[in-house]
């Protein structure tokens, strides 16, 4: 193992074991979930998020124009604007304008770019104080360290550790429980600073290119000082934030700060025009320099996926409600730019190197896209940087071994019936087994595999096959690796129901993986043979409906088809579309089309949200009506929605992470009482029975096709 | 009248739910008043307080009813160690956020609103509107000014940056009074 790799899993673990930050990503996880929910409620969100998607795709389109714009009208009004191709030029041309103007002392306000382009050593390198002022990156400017959210930088520090620092500042002592009163110490402590400084920097949340304006989005009422006091005042900002006024600010303003901190508006939003009056005795004396840092960006807008990451308004929600993020906080979580977004905008502005060591966090459940402020589709960029990134070196072996099995539906299937004589007695104990077609990679140690069922359901199939007269559907099973060979007790309580409900079923038996493995190991060429290879082998006849059992699967053969028919010259999309089409999900074709019987009367069942089936129309609403159905009383879990750590190939790439979030997963489930935890999702089943076994809890975890008997 | 009144319950209910106080008065010299309750609750009646952009007058009744304050409205600036209290007129309010839209071009407003530890805005009803899409013409043609310095302003100061725990007063005023003026 490399060394990198090495360093990176000393940090994983090191941040797992930090029980404090634990507690306090986890606690801030449950609050932040609940305040934004509040914030929004009665609200379309939906529709605010399209509303910013549109106008943040329209001005980086323009970004060019906006641009020129904007410096023509800030500068008329006497705004010195300054283009920074890079970081370095960025620094560059701030420490010059504070040797022109002989600037020694520099307030700052909270800035994210400034923390991309490393602006506070630059300016330290170059003899300037540099003070930050908000009051958690101060904090983590005592402590030289880089923040770990991108609202709330010093989130991963203790009250303790706070008056520890604060009483070395100040050489006098402070009661930790007193958090008012170490806030007074800043207040204090700063308050001298505005005044002496003769420079303030901030960043800014927009420039407004019709007025020439800069507005700012706070809450400590710092960036006012910081604006206001100083002669001087630099703006640093990303190009991508230019706007074409003020209205388009006002509609990011209805979402930013619901989705950063569950408030409706920051304390302070602040739009600065022109020069502007000095504070000073000589009121002309203002000096108001923007310095728009380019970055690469302007390139990454003509870019069709990329351009995506440049629409994020840096709410930071999608670290708020990553599963990862929560077990490791930001600074395993990210490396400037922190969460979701982060891993991207690594890749974008701090080099490969710094990218490679982050992008294999992401679990891919998608809790982030759904809760982006600028509607990102932040797993398909996730996805698409690690493509670019592994496209610099060979395919890992393990990635083309598994594209050579999968392409080959015989191989593959010999090689599982092979895998059922090699695999110990299943003790079932072992909590953390592996999705299916993944435990063919060399990593892989087979004797922790899961116990492959005596005969796959294809051999089942053969004697359980069924020919009903007058049916009144004709469907088709998929039946996913993990059914097919280790679950077939689910697709056969399927077939009872089926049968009870005059619903013919075939199975076409060519049928094979769904390929999503490869897809998530950006095996194109592989995916989009075994997808041709399926789509052919249900070409057979027109059938109602073609039902499958995972969600994860329903979700790949659904909409990932779909996509990689798009990227494909030589895929049929009509074929794929009308196989696309049929494609149900089981509880969706349950609801639907059969009669669910009163079978858990006396029982109480609480459901685990694959988070595939987050994506799939209808799915979670059917699957509750289903529970619902059964006569059982049911227990909505806290964590209901939350990814429960197996996430595919993750949970051997990261086991200590996939075991934290299956921990905390099983903890709020106990916590309902519930006789049984019910899920549509077979890599789910796995994961968490494989957890409640291995703690011997007496939950049963069932798929929702058990329940119905 | 009905609407009206939604619009200015619906203010104030957003405004009160981030801690800031809100009364409703009807002349000047109401404001005058509460500003002199508040100086001695405060203990500060010999301090300094802030009041730019009111009339000579108005000053003069304010300096009536504190007379051991000193009452500025310019040079703001030199006051490193903080001003105790102060009050400044609020051009709008968005009722939908309890927000204050305060034009403060001015540097002595500007820091009226930010420097002191109490900060007492008065704003007329009429300016009273459901949501900031609502000032898009007003505030379009404030920012279309060679210079300004336009705030939205929601409650106190405040910040969450230990533990999350939400503290106000961190930069700005500890307490934000809202005195909302009726229509003559």
């Amino acid at each position: 193992m490399s060394k990198q790799k090495n360093n990176l899993k000393n940090e994983i673990k090191a941040s797992l074991e930090n029980k404090f930050l634990r507690q306090s990503m986890d606690n801030f996880a449950v609050a932040y979930r609940e305040g934004q929910k509040k914030t929004f409620s009665g609200i379309d969100k939906e529709a605010l998020v399209n509303d910013i998607s549109s106008i943040k795709g329209a001005s980086i389109s323009a970004v060019t124009d906006l641009y020129n714009t904007f410096k023509a009208n800030a500068r008329k009004k006497g705004v010195k604007v300054h283009y920074a191709g890079t970081a370095d030029d960025a620094n560059r041309i701030i420490a010059g304008i504070a040797r022109e103007k002989g600037c020694k002392i520099i307030v700052k306000s909270k800035s994210m770019t400034s923390e991309e382009t490393h602006l506070n050593t630059f300016l330290g390198n170059n003899g300037l104080e540099v003070t930050e002022t908000d009051l958690g990156e101060w904090i983590i400017q005592l402590r030289r360290e880089g923040p770990s959210h991108m609202v709330m930088p010093a989130i991963h520090l203790s009250r303790y550790q706070v008056a520890d620092l604060f009483g070395d500042v100040t050489q006098k002592s402070f009661d930790p429980e007193n958090i008012e009163k170490l806030v007074k110490v800043a207040r204090k402590e700063l308050k001298e600073k505005f005044f002496q400084a003769d420079m303030g920097i901030t960043g800014a949340n927009f420039l407004l290119a019709d007025t020439g304006t800069a507005g700012i989005v706070t809450n400590e009422g710092n960036a006012r000082l910081t604006s206001t006091l100083p002669d001087t005042h630099v703006i640093l900002t990303g190009i991508d934030k230019i706007l074409p006024g003020l209205k388009q600010a006002l509609a990011i303003l209805k979402v930013l700060p619901k989705n950063a901190t569950g408030q409706a508006i920051t304390s302070y939003v602040t739009w600065i025009t022109g020069q502007g009056e000095s504070s000073g005795s000589k009121k002309d004396k203002k000096d108001i320099h923007i310095v728009i840092l380019d970055n690469g960006r302007s390139k990454v807008a003509s870019d069709p996926i990329f351009s995506e990451a440049l629409k994020c308004v840096r709410c930071g929600a999608c670290a708020n409600v990553c599963p990862v993020y929560r077990m490791v906080g930001g600074h395993t979580m990210g490396h400037v730019y922190i969460g979701a977004i982060g891993l991207i905008l690594t890749f974008l502005f701090h080099g490969k190197k710094n990218a490679k060591k982050l992008i294999g966090n992401c679990i891919g459940c998608g809790a982030c896209k759904d809760i982006c402020a600028a509607s990102i589709d932040l797993p398909e960029v996730i996805r698409h940087t690690s493509r670019k990134l592994s496209k610099e070196e060979d395919t890992p072996i393990s990635g083309k071994f598994l594209s050579y099995i999968l392409k080959d539906r015989k191989t593959f299937h010999k090689l599982l019936k092979l895998a059922k004589f090699a695999q110990k007695p299943f003790s079932g104990s072992n909590g953390f087994l592996r999705h299916l077609p993944l435990m063919f990679t060399p990593e892989h140690n087979f004797k922790s595999l899961p116990a492959i069922a005596k005969k796959p359901f294809r051999e089942i199939w053969k004697q359980e096959q069924y020919t009903l007269e007058n049916p009144k559907l004709n469907i088709a099973i998929f039946a996913g690796c993990l059914q097919d060979f280790v679950y077939p007790e689910h697709l056969l309580s399927f077939l009872k129901v089926l049968k009870e409900n005059n619903i013919q079923a075939y199975f076409p038996f060519e049928q094979s993986c769904c390929g999503l493995p490869l897809r998530m190991t950006d095996n194109m060429d592989a995916a989009q043979k075994v997808a041709q290879d399926n789509v052919a082998a249900f070409g057979d006849r027109e059938y109602d409906s073609i039902v499958t059992l995972c969600a994860s699967c329903t979700l790949h053969l659904k909409d990932g088809y779909i996509n990689i028919c798009e990227g494909s010259g030589n895929m049929d999309s009509q074929k794929v579309k009308a196989f696309a089409g049929r494609i149900t999900s089981s509880s969706v074709f349950i609801n639907e089309y059969v009669k669910i019987k009163k079978t858990h009367n006396n029982e109480s069942i609480t459901f685990h949200t694959p988070c595939h089936l987050k994506g799939l129309e209808k799915g979670l609403a059917c699957a509750k009506h289903i529970l619902k159905s059964t006569g059982a009383d049911i227990i909505i879990a806290d964590e209901e929605n939350t990814c429960c750590g197996f996430g595919g190939s993750y949970s051997t790439k990261h086991p200590e992470i996939s075991a934290t979030i299956l921990d905390r997963k099983i903890e709020d489930f106990v916590k309902t009482g519930a006789d049984i935890i019910a899920t549509e999702c077979p890599g789910c089943l796995l994961q968490l029975r494989g957890g409640i076994d291995k703690k011997n809890l007496n939950m049963k975890v069932r798929h929702i096709s058990e329940l119905l008997e | 009248m009905g609407k009206d009144n939604s619009l200015l319950d619906l203010f104030r209910i957003n405004a009160e739910s981030v801690s800031a106080k809100v009364s409703r008065i009807s002349t000047i010299s109401d404001a005058f008043d509460y500003t002199t309750a508040l100086a001695s609750k405060n203990k500060a009646t010999e301090n300094i307080i802030a009041a730019p952009g009111f009339t000579d007058s108005q000053l003069d009744e304010l300096r009536h009813k504190i007379p051991k304050a000193s009452i500025i409205q310019t040079g703001l600036s030199s006051y490193s160690k903080g001003i105790r209290l102060s009050i400044t007129h609020a051009e709008f309010g968005i009722a939908e956020t309890g927000t204050l839209v305060i034009n403060s071009r001015e540097v002595d407003k500007r820091l009226a609103t930010m420097i002191p530890d109490v900060h007492v805005a008065v704003l007329s009803e009429s300016d009273i509107v459901e949501t900031a899409d609502d000032l898009i013409p007003e505030l379009s043609k404030i920012l279309s000014e060679s210079t300004g310095y336009l705030a939205f302003v929601t409650g106190a100061s405040r910040t969450a940056d230990i533990e999350r725990v939400l503290v106000v007063g961190v930069h700005g005023p500890l307490e934000l009074h809202i005195l909302i003026q009726k229509d003559v």
